[in-house]
């Protein structure tokens, strides 16, 4: 898979070579993002059950330790095998040494967030493993050799024609053919075989509680409950911030997640894993990778609350427009870019200033992450320590000074407001970065303060 | 230091002072005038199908009729005639050829059109997800309004594998195309007993 070191703002500006395909997937998420809307509309209660689940997670990562040490007694006592994993290594090497003991090298996998983030894909390839998403997106890309671009709607950014030319090429169909039903049938018959014939299947994990020992998947295709129920040993793969107290609080999170992520009233299937199947090992691991210590970072903590439905990427101005792939991290968009600094400082310096700190996402986030407040932190954070991008650093400094002095503010703005009227192509052209994808609008002839000056009295 | 020590010890040390847990019965959650028209409603609109009987018989007579006597309808529950019984102690693969799985649910919930089911229902856990299509039956008096009385309803139920099932399998994945059976059942009927 195709590993780069460029920034956000070079991989956008390749996403944004083709005008029309921007338009096409900014529209695309704008719609969901409605009927995101139209569904949290439904419901009178809706800022309660934000509010509530915003406290149930904060609860949760006040007392994660001893939520950690519940659930695995309770699932100890339900049949399970518990694992912990400290970082992404340790979870790679815990899922192969489960696939050497049962000497399988073949699995059916369903959408997991958390393998994504461990690599575990590439991990288990190199080591002689076949690996099968089982998800219809998930599959898409990886068919293609690519990532997911969305952690809700992973193939977001690819055409019809495009997927059925892949399948043309993968799955044998007809040349030419692109219909959605047909394709997606394809990959019915093409995916029901790996589920009958593969004895590990790897899920994700939505939900664990801490009060059972019990995890809740969710999903619509009906993936994970194939691969799971005919697996032989189904591992589950899950970051310790998915846990919550009680049963009762799934209530809360299963009327917030779908509505959030799609419209939704709920997903399909929200299935509740308690004990092993007849005959079955069931394996729980529990990784770490990071999140103790963003647990530790009192400003950035409330990251940990999410539950991964997508609406911030649905309404970001910037994810809509750039695609999930110019975020470089497994998990994109304005949560992601808060995550990922915690993994590496230098790397994903980049990612909080790729927002316009609209707080659009703050606004629909269903357990009320302060999204934008923490992306606009990290940016203080990354420029103290000198990770910040050179360029904003040099336009900053230059923006503190004219800020401070008044006099130069409205000298500046008095030639800007000049040369732009006069000279458009000066501010028009390419070297300015924000003329990218954008237009200058027409300076007035008059700023605010002249204005106000003649017209106060 | 095991893997574990070392996670609890750093979650415990870098974990915030006690913050309350709220009281989720405290939310004061939406309630419809007519439940079952709501479910129904719902239900409709993400794909599924509700039937409205008044006993097993028309359950037999609707399958037979829509199925048209399809090989491979089967069924958990003992009263109902005209379809075959599960055998429990088939593999679970032998099911892949299963055209219909009519089985019982314990309630409904009208805000989203969901059913609930545990295996101790109808035995394999992969039943109602491999076959091509699916039916459950419910009480027109077991329909709640919202998830929160649905967990009421749950509490501290001592099941192996419980899942809400809400319409028939499906996906968008494809440029957003609304496509129904994407791995598990084409469609889903309720019947309202
Ligand atoms: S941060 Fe909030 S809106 Fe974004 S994916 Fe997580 S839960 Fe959803």
């Amino acid at each position: 898979m195709s590993v780069t070191n460029a920034k956000h703002p070079e991989l956008a500006a390749a996403f944004n070579k083709d005008a029309a395909r921007v338009g096409w997937h900014d529209e695309t998420l704008w719609w969901i993002r409605q009927k995101r809307d139209k569904a949290a509309w439904t419901l009178p209660e809706w800022e309660e059950l934000r509010e509530t689940a915003s406290q149930i997670k904060l609860n949760t990562l006040s007392n994660l330790s001893e939520y950690l040490t519940a659930f695995e007694k309770n699932a100890l006592a339900n049949g399970a095998i518990v694992h912990w994993a400290a970082d992404a290594k340790e979870h790679n090497e815990i899922v192969h040494k489960i696939l050497q003991q049962h000497k399988v090298t073949q699995l059916v996998k369903s959408k997991s967030m958390l393998t994504e983030e461990c690599g575990l894909n590439d991990y288990l390839a190199a080591n002689g493993v076949d690996v099968v998403d089982t998800d219809l997106g998930e599959r898409i890309v990886q068919l293609a050799n690519e990532h997911p671009s969305h952690i809700v709607l992973p193939c977001i950014h690819w055409k019809k024609e495009e997927i059925g030319e892949l399948f043309h090429q993968h799955l044998n169909t007809p040349k030419g053919n692109a219909d959605p039903q047909f394709l997606t049938e394809a990959a019915r018959i093409h995916l029901r075989e790996k589920f009958l014939t593969r004895k590990v299947a790897i899920t994700g994990v939505n939900f664990a509680i801490a009060e059972t020992g019990e995890f809740v998947v969710s999903t619509n295709e009906g993936n994970a409950d194939m691969g799971a129920h005919l697996a032989e040993v189904h591992i589950a793969c899950m970051g310790i911030e998915k846990l919550i107290p009680q049963r009762k609080h799934l209530g809360v999170f299963l009327r917030l997640l779908a509505r959030s992520a799609t419209g939704q009233p709920v997903t399909t299937y929200n299935s509740h894993f308690k004990t092993p199947n007849k005959n079955q090992q069931l394996h729980i691991i529990l990784v770490d990778n990071g999140r103790s210590v963003q647990l530790g970072r009192e400003d950035f903590r409330n990251s940990l609350k999410c539950i991964r439905c997508g609406a911030c990427f649905n309404t970001c101005p910037v994810y809509r427009r750039s695609g999930g792939h110019s975020y470089h991290t497994a998990v994109a968009g304005p949560i992601g870019s808060i995550l990922a600094p915690n993994f590496d400082m230098k790397k994903n310096a980049d990612l909080p200033f790729a927002s316009t700190l609209c707080g659009s996402c703050t606004n629909v986030c269903p357990v009320k992450i302060d999204i934008h407040n923490q992306l606009y932190k990290w940016r203080q954070v990354l420029t103290e320590e000198g990770h910040s991008p050179k360029t904003k650093t040099l336009a900053m400094k230059l923006m503190a000074f004219v800020l401070s002095k008044p006099a130069a503010f409205n000298l500046g703005g008095k030639v800007g407001r000049k040369v732009m009227r006069w000279f458009p192509f000066l501010v028009n052209n390419k070297l300015n970065p924000w003329y990218k994808q954008r237009d200058m609008p027409v300076p007035p002839k008059q700023s605010f303060t002249e204005w106000y000056k003649k017209n106060k009295k | 230091m095991s893997s574990r020590e070392k996670i609890l010890n750093a979650v415990k040390k870098n974990q915030p002072a006690l913050e309350p847990l709220p009281d989720v019965a405290a939310i004061n959650a939406i309630q419809f005038d007519d439940v079952f028209a709501q479910f129904g409603t719902v239900l409709k609109n993400i794909g599924g199908n509700v039937v409205e009987v008044n006993d097993l018989n028309k359950v037999s007579q609707y399958v037979q009729h829509t199925f048209n006597g399809a090989q491979n309808c089967i069924t958990t529950i003992a009263d109902l005639t005209g379809v075959s019984q599960l055998n429990i102690q088939e593999d679970a693969h032998a099911l892949q050829n299963v055209e219909l799985a009519v089985i019982n649910a314990q309630f409904a919930v009208a805000e989203n059109g969901a059913v609930w089911i545990t295996e101790e229902q109808y035995k394999l856990r992969v039943l109602p997800f491999i076959c091509n299509h699916l039916a459950v039956i419910i009480h027109k008096n077991n329909i709640v309004n919202t998830m929160h009385q649905a967990y009421d309803l749950i509490q501290n139920a001592d099941y192996g594998f419980g899942v809400f099932i809400a319409g028939p399998s499906k996906t968008a994945d494809i440029e957003q195309s609304l496509v129904l059976g994407a791995h598990g059942p084409k469609s889903m009927t309720v019947f309202v007993l």
